[in-house]
């Protein structure tokens, strides 16, 4: 009885102490927020729902240690980075039975950042590419403008008679200047000086024509018709094509991943090494891989996600739309990204700021 | 005792929030780049006692500060943020010192209503406040669609994502710190000084000139102070209503510190920052001390 009594004690201390609260670290924009309530009520688990809108913040965090998040978000070649810094801690497939719905076409290609894809589970993947107000685009290039191709935004000439109407950048030089090798036909990976010193000079010749290099504002700069062209993410250019309809202010917006070959990248969860919960971030892991509760994240934020067995609950807007689920060519077309050494990074920054400010 | 408390206190805030942070941030300016976490190194290794320690400082250098040097991205970005951080602070000096002689100059009964209205934008948040301006200068934003709409221009201004809404920026949310200190010095003014002024020949223009302004002068040094030392480090402005090549030491900063995950430079940029802002200060207290023994 008093063993009883004991186990009873510790397994509501248990309770108290470690299942009550899970502390999430995502995206912003990159959910349903019904399904926060939905995990809340499922599991009894207070669900605390932070967001940000750069990796370079989330990594500052990890590196920092002591983030108090039980799940993280980072991109492939920043995760990587972060494993090698011991920033995470090692999944317990055993509380993951949900695992299995996984897309083994992602996991290939998200081992290379994290190897046996031992420390996260995909949650969206998506490409970076180009986001056009179709009408303005047409107005200023003609009907016939290369609106699919990187000439687009590396011709100058292009470029100076966009400008009137107005073009945004990524600010995210590992995204970039892969974009500007791949376009010169360099390797996109190259870490070679001459490579990235070419790719410096196409970009030198269309920056007098990029208004502003940001990572988020496009969405509504976009929609709002204030831009005419954006080198963004898909999900988020997709977002400002659907924000324009329910405004319905006649801005009509496409995304289109460049011919010549588009930057994939994956968005992983991940849990901290230093994890107050860990075991209800397995809980949150297993929720979101749950096929149904992933199908409705990719209808509600339209980013195509690692999940094979949500493909059957994906909306025909989500599923069928090539700019969300490329067609088998394209996606052998598309490539990936590994993170810069310590020394190149440093290189690639200081160009970067080069190229926004002129200095 | 009494008066060594007295005492005490206000140096014992200035350890605690000022003097540990720093040398906390000094001490990661002498460090270097290492992937862990954190990333940085070294770390003192107490355990090996003494040795730990003479190994921790061994290995502390002044690498970084030479980096500085070795790069002129560094002073343009300091030269180029106290260039905005002076235009700006001109201007709000120029909108903020009529608001302040206005409101010293209106009927007592009215004061305290003015004062209000002053401090009311207070009461929203600051980055709501900046994100508005976005709304409003943006090429199809409030302020472009009433001059179109009053035929004062053909074509829409490009205003966000310049310098200009920068300085609109800087000028909007210090303006308080402007008006608050120039009104305190001029509400004590004696309105018989401008008569006697007056009264010995001067015009209305000679009359302010040499007596309202250098009453006013302790308020406009301090609210001076006030709007530049704050922008010169501004980050959350320029980056949302500033340009890709508007270039300030915060931007700077925060490159280094985010994109590079270098907080041993981003720490040197820091305590270079540090000291440019506190010769300003210095001279500043200086200035308030001399007043105070002319005064007293």
């Amino acid at each position: 009885m008093k063993k009883i009594a004991l186990l009873l004690a510790t397994t509501t201390f248990a309770s108290a102490a470690f299942a009550e609260e899970v502390r999430v670290y995502n995206w912003s924009d990159y959910i349903d927020e019904d399904l926060l309530t939905k995990f809340e009520e499922e599991t009894g688990i207070d669900l605390i729902y932070d967001v940000f809108d750069s990796n370079e913040v989330l990594e500052t965090k990890m590196l920092a240690g002591s983030s108090g998040y039980d799940v993280v978000v980072p991109t492939g070649d920043f995760l990587q980075r972060q494993i090698s810094a011991g920033a995470f801690r090692p999944l317990d497939m055993d509380q993951l039975p949900n695992a299995g719905n996984l897309w083994d076409i992602i996991e290939a290609r998200t081992a290379q950042y994290d190897p046996e894809n031992a420390y996260s589970i995909n949650y969206m993947w998506g490409t970076t590419g180009l986001g056009v107000n179709v009408a303005k685009v047409a107005e200023v290039l003609g009907e016939d403008a290369p609106i699919n191709s990187l000439d687009l935004i590396f011709n100058p000439e292009n470029m100076e008679k966009l400008s009137a109407c107005g073009v945004y950048f990524l600010d995210a030089p590992s995204e970039v200047i892969p974009a500007a090798l791949n376009f010169l036909g360099e390797d996109p990976n190259s870490e070679d000086s001459d490579a990235i010193a070419k790719a410096e000079e196409l970009l030198m010749g269309v920056r007098p024509y990029i208004q502003k290099f940001h990572s988020s504002e496009y969405i509504n700069a976009l929609a709002n018709g204030d831009i005419c062209v954006a080198f963004g993410w898909s999900g988020d250019i997709l977002q400002a094509r659907d924000r324009a309809d329910e405004a319905d202010n006649g801005v009509e917006i496409a995304y289109n991943a460049p011919t010549e070959g588009a930057l994939m990248w994956f968005d992983q969860m991940a849990i901290p090494v230093d994890a107050p919960n860990p075991e209800a971030a397995h809980t949150f892991l297993n929720f979101i891989l749950d096929a149904q509760n992933m199908a409705a994240a990719s209808n509600y934020v339209y980013y195509a996600n690692g999940n094979l067995a949500s493909q059957e609950f994906l909306i025909e807007d989500v599923i069928g739309d090539t700019a969300i689920y490329p067609d088998a060519a394209t996606l052998e077309n598309l490539y990936t990204k590994a993170p810069y050494d310590s020394r190149v990074q440093r290189t690639i920054t200081r160009l970067w700021t080069k190229i926004k400010s002129g200095t | 005792m009494r008066r060594f408390t007295l005492i005490a206190i206000p140096y014992l805030w200035l350890f605690a929030l000022f003097l540990v942070p720093f040398l906390i941030v000094v001490r990661i300016s002498f460090s270097y780049y290492e992937l862990s976490i954190p990333p940085y190194g070294p770390q003192l290794d107490l355990s090996t006692g003494w040795d730990g320690v003479k190994a921790f400082f061994a290995e502390l250098n002044w690498e970084n500060y030479a980096f500085l040097t070795g790069d002129d991205l560094y002073w343009k970005a300091y030269l180029s943020s106290l260039k905005i951080a002076l235009i700006a602070t001109f201007f709000t000096l120029l909108v903020g010192f009529p608001i302040a002689y206005a409101m010293a100059k209106a009927a007592e009964e009215w004061r305290p209503m003015l004062m209000m209205l002053i401090i009311l934008p207070f009461w929203t948040s600051f980055l709501i406040r900046v994100y508005a301006w976005i709304g409003i200068l943006g090429t199809e934003g409030y302020l472009n669609q009433l001059l179109l709409g009053i035929g004062l221009i053909d074509a829409p201004l490009t205003i966000l994502n310049t310098n200009v809404a920068v300085y609109i920026g800087i000028v909007y949310t210090y303006l308080p710190f402007m008006v608050l200190p120039i009104y305190a010095a001029l509400e004590k003014m004696d309105d018989s000084l401008l008569e006697a002024a007056e009264d010995l020949g001067c015009t209305r223009t000679q009359a302010f000139w040499l007596v309202t302004a250098p009453l006013a002068k302790s308020g406009i040094i301090a609210g001076c102070f006030l709007v530049f030392i704050p922008s010169l480090g501004e980050f959350v402005i320029p980056s949302l209503l500033g340009g890709s090549d508007t270039l300030m030491i915060g931007k700077v900063l925060w490159e280094e510190f985010f994109s590079n995950r270098d907080w041993p430079v981003a720490s040197t940029v820091a305590v270079i920052l540090l000291l440019i802002l506190i010769i300003p200060i210095i001279l500043f207290q200086r200035n308030e001390q001399k007043q105070r023994e002319t005064d007293g």
